[in-house]
C-alpha cells in the first residue's frame, strides 16, 4: 500500500513541477501572432499550391493581414467570392479579379507532328529540355512527359496517349499557374475564363517561319495573318511569324477560327460558324469594313 | 529493317554491373557458408533455406502484385537475399512455419512497408530475425533438434558467458571451421570469411565496415583483457571474431546498402558503433549474443551519419 | 604513376576502332553551314549577307565581347543564306550557309607544309592572333582560348598543360594529332609557353597511348624542345576533365567555383587547340577545320578526318556507312557526347568525333530503384553525392541542390555509368546544376544593383 500511494505522491508531483515549468518557459517565449492571421487561413482553401505567389496559404494570410492594401493579392483557387469576404473581414478593399484558366497552347497532335527521333531518357520535359529539342521537328511544342501533370494538385490536367498532347480540365483548374512554372516551353497560358469553359486561342508557341513551321507540324500557326485581317476587335496581333489572340480583347465572334489555314486556332465548347461558300467570302469583307464606318 | 534514330542525354554507355548480378554475387557468396552448415547439420539446412527464400519472394511477390498493386520486382534477387540471410540468423531446428512467419516480417514490415529495395532503413532479414527472438524465444535458441547428439543446448557465447567453458578450453579450429551450437549460417567462419573475400574481389562490398566492425570488436576484447593479462589478451578478442554471429554479421549483414552509411568515413563509424555495441551487450548484458541488435541501432543512426559524413568535396582541405 | 584524386571509373576504351586510321583529308563540301555560335559566351555577329563572295579564311562573324570567338569561312563562295537552321540537337541557330566555288585563300595565309618554329612574338601579340583566329577549346567544351591565355591581374601561371588524355572512349582525333603532328604541337606548345610566360610545361597522355607518348618524347629530344615534359597518367575517366587533370598533374586540386584553374598556377590547353595556335600564330591560319574521329563498332568503315567546318554530318557519315537498324549519333564520346538528331546539322568546332553506337548500344537499359549502394558516391570525381542530388534535382529543390554543390557537377557522366540500377542520375543533376548556376548569376546580378 505504502508503495503504490508513493508511486501515486511522486508522478503526481513531478507531474505539477514540469507543468510549472512549462508554463512558464511557455510565457517567456511567447511570440505574439495576429489572431486574424489564423481567421483569415481557415478562410483560404489550405491548398498550398502558390498559386498566389506566395510560399503557401500561411505566407498569403499573413500578407493580407499585414499589408494595406490588398487589391493586388488574390487567391485563384478561392475565388473573387472568397477573396472578398476575406477583405470584408479585415475591412480592406478586395481588388476585382477575372476568373482565369489555364490553356495549353499547343495542337501538335501524334498524327500531325510525326516523331522524328526516338527518345530513349528519363520521361521529364525538363531533362529532354535540357539537351536537346524533343522528339518532334518542332522546337516549341508540347514535350509530352506531362511535367505540368505532375505539378498540378488538382488533378486537372491529362495527358491525352492518342494525342501525345496535355489536356486542361477547365472545370478543375483553379489557375494556380504551377503548370506555367512546370512548362520548360511555356506552351500554358492563363487565359480570361468565358462562362460554360468557352474559349478561343492559337494553339501554337512556334515563332519560325511558317515553311519551317509546315514541314515539322501541320497543326502549327504559320504567321500568313487571315486571322489578324478577320478580327473586328484588334484582338489578335502577328508576331514572329506567330498569332496570339489578345483574351481581353476577344469576343468570341469566332471569325477567325474559320480563316485559319492549318486549324492552329482552337474553338472550345462553342459551334463553329457555318462556313461560307468561297464565292461569298469577299462580300462578308465589305460587310465588316462597313461595319467599322459605320 | 526499322531504322530509329535514338536521342538521350549523355552518357550513352554504361558499366557491365547490374542490380542483379550484385544480388547474386552475394547469394554466391553464401554458397561456402551454406555448404559448411549442411555438412555440419545436415539436410534440413537446405530445407530452411528453401523455405525462407521461397517465402520471401513469394510475399514480395504477393505484396507487390496484390497490396501496391505495382510492377513486380522479384527478378532482381534481392528477396532471395533478404530470404538467405534470414535462414542463415535461424537454428537449423526451426519449426518451418516460424521461418514463413519470419519472412512475412522481414518482407512485409522490414522492406515492403518502407518502400521496397532501397527505402528500408532497417536490414530486413534482421528485422525479422529480431521479430522472431522476441516472439519465439524458446524456438530461437533451441539449437539441439536438428543435431540430437549434440553436446550442449546453447552456444559457445552461452556457454562462456556463464563460466560453463573457460576461454582456454575452446577449440578454437573447430570455430574456424565449423561447429554444431549456432544459427545456420554463423558457425563456419573460414566459409564465411571467404565469402567475404569474394565479395571484396568482386566490388560488392567496401572493406570498411566489416574491418571497422570486427578491428572494433577486437580492440575492445583486447582493453578488457588487459587486467587478466596472459593468454586472454588473444583469447578473448579471436573468441568474440569466430564465436556467434560476429563474422556473418560484420561482413552480410551490416553491408546491406541501403541501411548502411553512403560514405567511407561514415561507414566507419558506423562499423566502430557496431562492434562497441555488440561487444558491450556480450559481455555486460543480457543476451549472449549482441550483432543484430548492434546493427539494428546503428541502421537507425544511419540517416544521421549520411547527414554528416559528406564526401570529401574536390578542392577543399 | 599519376592520376586525380578521387572517384573516376575505367570504361573500356573502344580506341581499336578508329586509332590506326591516319588522318584523312576530306573532298571540300558543295555547301556547309557554319554556325554564330561556335563556343562559349555570346553569339558572333554575321559580317556577310546573301549573295557576298566569300574567300577561305575569311572573317565571317565577328565576336562579341570579350568572351566569344571570331569564325571564318571555311571555304570559297557565295553566301545562299542568313538564316536560322538546325543544329545537331535540332534547334535553330543563326547560321550562315556558303555554297561553294573553287578553294581561293584569303591573302597572308601561308598554306605550305614547310614547318616554321621560331617566334619571336609577345605574349600579347600571340594572343591578338588567337584571338583573331577564332581559336576555341577543341577539346568539346568550345571556351574561347585567348581569354584562358588572358592571366588575370595579379595571378601567375607556373606551369601549362597540355590535354593529350582524351579520356573519352572511341575518340581518337587527339591521338591522331599527336602521332603524325607532332612538330607542330610541340611548337604550339613553345608558343603557348611564350603566351603565358611559363618555363614548364607538361603533355599529360593517358599510358593506353604508349606510342603516343614514346613518339612525342622522340621529337622533344631529336629537335631539342626545351622544358617539355610528357607525363604518362593512369588510364581513368575523366582524366581529361580540366580539374582532374590539373589534379594529376600538379597533385593540387582547383577550389570550387568561382575559382578557376589558374589560381592554382596551371593553364590548360588541348592538344588540337594547341595545334590550332600554332597554325594562327607561324601561319596566319584561322580555325577553319580540324581531326575528327568518325567512329563505330558497326560502322562499314572509320576514319580521322581532316574536314571543314560546316561540312554536315551527313557527309561524314555517308562515307562511314551508317548500319540500318537503330543508331545514336553522338557529337563527341559515349560519355559526354550529346545525341545528334538532325544529319543536316554542320560540323562545329568542338566535335572531335562523331561516334555512332548501334543496335543494342544504343537503347539505355531499364530503370531500377535506387539501393543505395553508394557506387555513384565513389566514382563521383568532383566528391558530390550523386543519388542525392539526382533526386533533389528531380523534386525540383534547387536551394537544396545548391547546398550539395550541384554546380561543382561538371556532367562526366561517371555517376551514371557505375548505377547498377541504370538510373538517370547526371540527367537530373544536370538539370539542377543548370537551375542553381542560374540562381547564383541571379543573385550576383541583384547584388550588383
Amino acid at each position: 500500500m505504502n508503495e503504490l500511494l508513493l508511486t501515486v505522491l511522486t508522478l503526481s508531483v513531478l507531474g505539477a513541477v514540469l507543468a510549472v515549468i512549462l508554463y512558464f518557459v511557455a510565457q517567456k517565449f511567447k511570440v505574439y501572432e495576429d489572431p486574424r492571421i489564423d481567421e483569415v487561413e481557415k478562410m483560404l482553401p489550405g491548398a498550398n499550391c502558390g498559386g498566389c505567389g506566395f510560399a503557401g496559404c500561411r505566407a498569403m494570410s499573413e500578407a493580407l493581414v499585414n499589408r494595406d492594401n490588398i487589391a493586388s493579392l488574390n487567391c485563384p483557387v478561392a475565388g473573387g467570392e472568397t477573396m472578398k469576404s476575406i477583405a470584408e473581414f479585415l475591412g480592406k478593399a478586395a481588388g476585382a479579379q477575372t476568373p482565369k484558366v489555364a490553356t495549353m497552347r499547343c495542337g501538335g497532335t501524334c498524327a500531325k507532328r510525326p516523331k522524328v527521333n526516338t527518345y530513349n531518357g528519363p520521361k521529364s520535359c525538363a531533362v529532354v529540355n535540357s539537351f536537346y529539342i524533343g522528339d518532334t521537328g518542332c522546337a516549341y511544342g508540347c514535350i509530352g512527359y506531362g511535367d505540368c501533370v505532375a505539378a498540378c494538385k488538382f488533378d486537372a490536367l491529362k495527358l491525352n496517349p492518342e494525342t501525345g498532347l496535355v489536356e486542361v480540365d477547365a472545370d478543375k483548374c483553379t489557375a494556380c499557374g504551377a503548370c506555367v512554372k512546370a512548362c520548360p516551353k511555356a506552351l500554358i497560358e492563363l487565359r480570361k475564363k468565358w462562362p460554360k469553359n468557352r474559349a478561343i486561342y492559337v494553339a501554337c508557341r512556334s515563332k519560325n517561319r511558317g515553311a519551317v513551321v509546315a514541314k515539322v507540324c501541320k497543326a502549327g500557326c504559320i504567321g500568313c495573318g487571315k486571322c489578324a485581317k478577320a478580327c473586328q476587335f484588334e484582338a489578335i496581333t502577328i508576331d514572329s511569324y506567330l498569332a496570339y489572340i489578345d483574351p481581353d480583347k476577344c469576343k468570341l465572334c469566332r471569325k477567325c477560327v474559320n480563316e485559319c489555314p492549318t486549324g492552329a486556332i482552337h474553338i472550345e465548347n462553342m459551334e463553329r460558324l457555318p462556313k461560307e461558300p468561297k464565292v461569298v467570302a469577299p462580300k462578308a469583307e465589305v460587310k465588316v469594313e462597313t461595319a467599322k464606318n459605320e | 529493317m526499322q531504322t530509329r534514330l535514338f536521342a538521350a542525354p549523355s552518357p550513352h554507355i554504361h558499366g557491365a554491373e547490374r542490380t542483379q548480378q550484385i544480388m547474386g554475387d552475394v547469394v554466391l557468396a553464401l554458397v561456402p557458408a551454406l555448404a559448411v552448415s549442411v555438412y555440419v547439420l545436415g539436410w534440413r539446412v537446405l530445407m530452411i533455406s528453401a523455405i525462407a527464400i521461397a517465402s520471401c519472394m513469394l510475399f514480395e511477390y504477393l505484396i507487390q502484385r496484390f497490396l501496391l498493386k505495382g510492377r513486380t520486382t522479384i527478378g532482381d534477387l534481392s528477396a532471395v537475399v533478404t530470404g538467405l540471410l534470414l535462414a542463415f540468423n535461424l537454428p537449423a531446428g526451426i519449426p518451418w512455419w516460424i521461418v514463413v512467419i519470419g519472412a512475412l516480417v522481414a518482407i512485409g514490415i522490414g522492406k515492403m512497408t518502407f518502400g521496397g529495395l532501397g527505402c528500408n532503413p532497417f536490414n530486413p532479414a534482421l528485422t525479422g530475425r529480431i521479430f522472431l527472438l522476441i516472439a519465439y524465444p524458446v524456438q530461437m535458441t533451441d539449437w539441439t533438434t536438428a543435431v540430437p547428439d549434440a553436446i550442449s543446448g546453447s552456444t559457445m557465447l552461452a556457454n562462456v558467458k556463464a563460466g560453463a567453458v573457460a576461454l582456454s578450453e575452446v577449440d578454437y579450429l573447430t570455430l574456424l571451421g565449423g561447429h554444431m551450437n549456432g544459427s545456420m549460417g554463423e558457425i563456419g567462419a573460414l566459409a564465411l570469411i571467404l565469402g567475404g573475400v569474394y565479395l571484396l574481389w568482386r566490388g560488392v562490398i567496401s572493406w570498411h565496415i566489416p574491418v571497422a566492425v570486427l578491428g572494433t570488436m577486437a580492440l575492445f576484447g583486447l582493453c578488457v583483457a588487459i587486467p587478466e593479462g596472459g593468454a586472454t589478451l588473444w583469447q578473448l578478442p579471436l573468441f568474440h571474431l569466430l564465436a556467434g554471429g560476429a563474422l556473418l554479421g560484420a561482413i552480410f549483414m551490416a553491408t546491406d546498402y541501403s541501411s548502411s552509411p553512403m560514405t567511407h568515413k561514415g561507414m566507419i563509424i558506423y562499423g566502430v558503433g557496431i562492434g562497441i555495441i555488440t561487444m558491450v551487450i556480450r559481455l555486460w548484458g543480457a543476451y549472449p549474443e549482441g550483432m543484430s541488435f548492434a546493427i539494428f541501432i546503428m541502421n537507425a543512426v544511419t540517416p544521421l551519419i549520411n547527414k554528416y559524413c559528406r564526401p570529401k568535396r574536390f578542392g577543399t582541405k | 604513376m599519376r592520376t586525380f584524386p578521387i572517384g573516376g571509373i575505367h570504361p573500356h576504351d573502344n580506341k581499336e576502332w578508329s586509332k590506326d586510321k591516319a588522318i584523312e583529308r576530306l573532298e571540300l563540301p558543295d555547301q556547309v553551314a557554319i554556325t554564330m555560335i561556335q563556343h562559349i559566351g555570346a553569339p558572333s555577329t554575321p559580317l556577310v549577307q546573301k549573295g557576298d563572295k566569300v574567300l577561305t579564311g575569311q572573317l565571317i562573324g565577328q565576336a562579341v565581347g570579350f568572351v566569344s570567338a571570331n569564325i571564318h569561312s571555311p571555304i570559297s563562295g557565295t553566301v545562299t543564306a542568313v538564316d536560322g537552321y538546325a543544329n545537331g540537337q535540332g534547334q535553330r541557330r543563326l547560321m550562315v550557309v556558303i555554297k561553294r566555288e573553287g578553294d581561293e585563300w584569303v591573302e597572308g595565309i601561308d598554306r605550305s607544309a614547310e614547318h616554321k618554329r621560331e617566334c619571336t612574338l609577345s605574349s600579347e601579340e600571340i594572343i591578338a592572333k588567337v584571338k583573331e583566329a577564332g581559336i576555341v577549346g577543341l577539346g568539346g567544351a568550345q571556351f574561347p582560348t585567348h581569354v584562358k591565355l588572358s592571366i588575370p591581374d595579379g595571378m601567375k601561371a607556373e606551369v601549362l598543360i597540355i590535354n593529350g588524355v582524351e579520356c573519352e572512349p572511341y575518340l581518337t582525333s587527339d591521338y591522331r594529332n599527336m602521332l603524325e603532328r607532332a612538330e607542330e604541337l610541340l611548337t604550339g606548345v613553345e608558343i603557348l609557353m611564350r603566351a603565358v610566360n611559363v618555363e614548364r610545361a607538361v603533355i599529360g597522355v593517358e599510358n593506353n597511348k604508349p606510342d603516343a607518348i614514346a613518339h612525342l618524347r622522340e621529337v622533344i629530344a631529336r629537335d631539342n624542345y626545351r622544358g617539355i615534359e610528357v607525363m604518362p597518367l593512369k588510364m581513368r575517366y575523366p582524366q581529361g576533365g580540366e580539374k582532374q587533370l590539373i589534379a594529376a598533374v600538379t597533385g593540387r586540386q582547383v577550389p570550387p567555383p568561382p575559382a578557376l584553374p589558374i589560381s592554382v598556377g596551371a593553364v590548360v590547353c588541348n592538344v588540337s587547340t594547341t595545334i590550332a595556335v600554332y597554325e594562327a600564330v607561324q601561319k596566319n591560319k584561322p580555325l577553319i577545320e580540324r581531326v575528327v574521329t568518325v567512329t563505330g563498332k558497326e560502322l562499314k568503315s572509320t576514319h580521322n578526318f581532316l574536314a571543314r567546318f560546316g561540312t554536315p554530318v551527313s557527309t561524314l557519315l555517308d562515307i562511314a556507312g551508317l548500319p540500318e537498324g537503330d543508331n545514336k549519333l553522338l557529337n563527341g564520346g559515349p560519355m559526354m557526347g550529346r545525341c545528334i538528331v538532325d544529319l543536316t546539322a554542320p560540323l562545329i568546332k568542338g566535335c572531335s568525333g562523331i561516334t555512332v553506337l548501334s543496335g543494342k548500344d544504343a537503347v539505355r537499359g531499364q530503370e531500377l530503384s535506387c539501393i543505395k549502394c553508394a557506387k555513384c558516391v565513389e566514382a563521383c570525381p568532383m566528391g558530390l553525392e550523386p543519388y542525392l542530388l539526382s533526386k533533389l534535382g528531380k523534386m525540383q529543390k534547387w536551394d537544396a541542390a545548391e547546398e550539395h554543390n550541384a554546380a561543382d557537377c561538371i556532367e562526366c557522366g561517371c555517376c551514371s555509368y557505375t548505377c547498377p540500377s541504370y538510373l538517370p542520375l547526371v540527367d537530373y543533376i544536370r538539370l539542377a546544376k543548370q537551375t542553381v548556376a542560374a540562381n547564383i548569376r541571379a543573385r550576383a546580378a541583384a547584388n550588383k544593383k
